[in-house]
């Protein structure tokens, strides 16, 4: 709506015009923050009030040590390892799906070849699993019946498996982040200025260098954020943990077991705030990394 | 400076995926130490030419690149020792003003002293000192484009290679980097091949010209031959502006009848139509005038304005016309098309052709 035909003088000079105008402008803004009230009932509601809650309960003392349950994280061995664990899985997960899916999706963006379309949707199939179904795909392969342990048996006489160490963890949540990755780093590579290539090439460069000093940095940005978000997945997720059993010490477990197994619910919210912080601050510290490097115009 | 050499393509064709030929089987030689410049509207394969010499893009089978007696043919571009500009300029985005130049250089493993002196010349040479520092996104177009140039210069590549270059600066600056262009290549003396669809850049920058149309070099030759001497009429209209002028007829004494008069055109006997380019028809009085007509339309160019004048004939001609005389639309003017300005270039093939490759 124009403020001309807003106006309630009817005459369109140029001075009623002037009178007018801050009206509808503050009426607008009236507008917009009512739009904006179901979004902030709804944030405060279903997030901001039980954060805070749970920011409360955490300082509550702990039930077993009888202080603060922040505190006993930070004083007690075995939250400091499950923390450490969690922590460093997530990170080396991250890390080698990063390096597996960077090359596989620089790669898949780069060349054509009969049955690409298949591949690719099979490579990003995973995605379309929860949690628990890859904890069982784990187990098929490296569990106590699975695949490695058939033929370990078959050849050296003993059952070989991984699945219920954080060896299994690691293949489970590798699993699920290569898709991500892969399809993250091939629409990078799409966006990649192949003129860029040719020239480092026509100064001499060979495809070593070529992938060093030009792809990388230009996707650089795509595979820092891509691994934030796998570390991020990596670090919250439960149902492959929980499939692949409770006796693995990583924070998800930890705070499903202080909550339904010992009703410890200090320890419990202190332990969600820890893994939530934790995360938040990967993912906004790679999205201000890709933010410098993104999109610096050619 | 490194010694220049000459380029050769034996038989180079190009066809693409699909079976779409977008470079028909091509003869050139670019001499050592020239500037050839590739001129063509797009889809014309003047950049695929420039790619196949190169190295980005292989001739298909059968086609041969020499750099002076040197079969390059099987050489990747990284082998070639060729300096590249792009028309985006393709600096990369993470180094400095000064990495992109020194990187050739660093990929060379030069001496570090001598990497530092080369740096300082190239910057001098397309004025860029004290730019070193700088992130390639602080530049403005017009700066890009001379780090391009520099990078591109400052491994003394055998020969240098323009795509489209200046197609992205607006007119003020392209004029200018285009002048420098022009002097650090007579300076260099590095054998160079140029791509434009900017025939005003092929000219001033062109030692020679070879116009391509449909996949084929339609003529190759002199700024002066391509303009004066057209070997088509695609070139003819490619190149500047041009009138055809339908012969209706020929009188007793050997004059070409056309629409508003005849003209006197002893070398031209037997031919369909004339072409006159708009600078060599003269204004004169009604009564002495070869071929009389009526200004229908008066552009004013500045220096210059072109008229366009109805003789009767399907297309109005154009003229050019000192710019301060007022030509008002239905003013009577007599014209002289003096005999030596007249050609006829032979009609243009192969348009089924462009139209093939437009599509493809």
């Amino acid at each position: 709506m124009t403020a001309a035909s807003k106006q309630p003088f009817g005459a369109a000079s140029s001075l009623s015009q002037r009178v007018v105008k801050p009206m509808p402008t503050r009426r607008k803004s009236l507008t917009a923050m009512l739009a904006l009230l179901p979004a902030l009932v709804i944030f405060c509601a279903f997030w901001l009030l039980p954060f805070s809650r749970l920011i409360v309960m955490g300082a509550e003392a702990d039930a077993s040590s009888g202080i603060s349950a922040y505190l006993t994280i930070l004083t007690h061995r075995q939250y400091l390892i499950s923390l450490a664990t969690t922590v460093g899985l997530s990170f080396v997960v991250s890390l080698a799906a990063v390096a597996i899916a960077g090359v596989a999706g620089f790669f898949l963006a780069r060349h054509r070849f009969f049955g690409k379309g298949v591949l690719v949707a099979t490579l990003t199939f995973p995605l379309a699993f929860p949690g628990v179904v890859v904890g069982f795909l784990v187990i098929m392969l490296g569990g106590r019946q699975g695949a490695l342990a058939q033929v370990s048996l078959w050849l050296f006489d003993e059952r070989w498996m991984f699945a219920y160490s954080l060896a299994g963890l690691f293949i489970g949540y590798l699993y699920f982040s290569i898709p991500r990755v892969i399809t993250t780093v091939m629409a990078a590579c799409d966006n990649l200025d192949r003129s860029l290539e040719e020239a480092a090439r026509s100064l001499g460069a060979n495809s070593w260098q070529v992938t060093k000093d030009v792809i990388v940095p230009g996707i650089a940005p795509a595979l820092l954020s891509t691994g934030a978000i796998c570390f991020a997945t990596s670090m919250g997720a439960f149902g492959t943990a929980f499939t692949l059993g409770t006796r693995l010490s990583i924070l998800p477990l930890n705070i499903y077991g202080e909550f339904t197994n010992y009703a410890n619910f200090a320890m419990a919210a202190a332990l969600s705030v820890v893994l939530g912080v934790i995360t938040w601050i990967a993912l906004s510290f790679a999205r201000k990394l890709a933010g410098t490097n993104v999109g610096a115009p050619v | 400076m490194s010694s220049s050499v000459s380029i050769t393509l034996n038989q180079c064709s190009r066809t693409f995926t699909g079976g779409n030929m977008a470079l028909k089987p091509l003869d050139l030689q670019v001499n050592a130490g020239e500037t050839l410049v590739l001129l063509g509207p797009s889809g014309c394969g003047k950049t695929t030419t420039l790619r196949i010499i190169s190295g980005l893009e292989s001739p298909d089978i059968g086609g041969q690149v020499l750099f002076g007696e040197r079969d390059v043919t099987a050489l990747p571009i990284e082998k070639r020792d060729v300096g590249m500009v792009f028309q985006n300029y393709a600096l990369f985005p993470n180094m400095s003003v000064a990495d992109n130049i020194a990187y050739g250089l660093k990929i060379q493993r030069l001496p570090r002293a001598e990497i530092a002196q080369r740096l300082d010349d190239v910057m001098r040479m397309v004025d860029l000192q004290g730019f070193g520092e700088r992130r390639i996104d602080a530049l403005s177009g017009g700066q890009k484009q001379r780090v391009a140039l520099a990078r591109a210069i400052a491994v003394r590549p055998k020969v240098l290679l323009f795509d489209e270059p200046l197609a992205a600066l607006d007119a003020k600056l392209r004029d200018r980097l285009r002048i420098e262009i022009g002097q650090l290549l007579r300076e260099l003396g590095t054998t160079a091949v140029y791509v434009t669809h900017d025939q005003d850049e092929a000219m001033a920058l062109g030692d020679r010209i070879a116009v391509m149309q449909a996949g084929r070099i339609a003529q190759l030759g002199t700024p002066q031959e391509i303009y004066h001497q057209p070997a088509n009429a695609f070139v003819a209209d490619f190149i500047g502006a041009v009138n055809c002028l339908e012969v209706l007829g020929t009188q007793p004494d050997g004059g070409l009848v056309v629409h508003g008069g005849a003209l006197a055109a002893a070398h031209l006997q037997g031919v369909s139509s004339v072409y006159c380019r708009p600078e060599d028809i003269q204004v004169v009085p009604v009564g002495q005038a070869d071929v009389r007509g009526k200004v229908v339309q008066s552009i004013f160019l500045g220096q210059t304005q072109r008229l366009l004048v109805d003789t009767g004939g399907t297309t109005p001609l154009q003229i050019e016309a000192p710019s301060r005389q007022r030509w008002p639309n239905g003013t009577a003017i007599g014209l002289r098309l003096p005999a030596q300005v007249l050609f006829h270039p032979e009609p243009a093939k192969a348009a089924v052709n462009a139209k093939e490759v437009a599509n493809g």
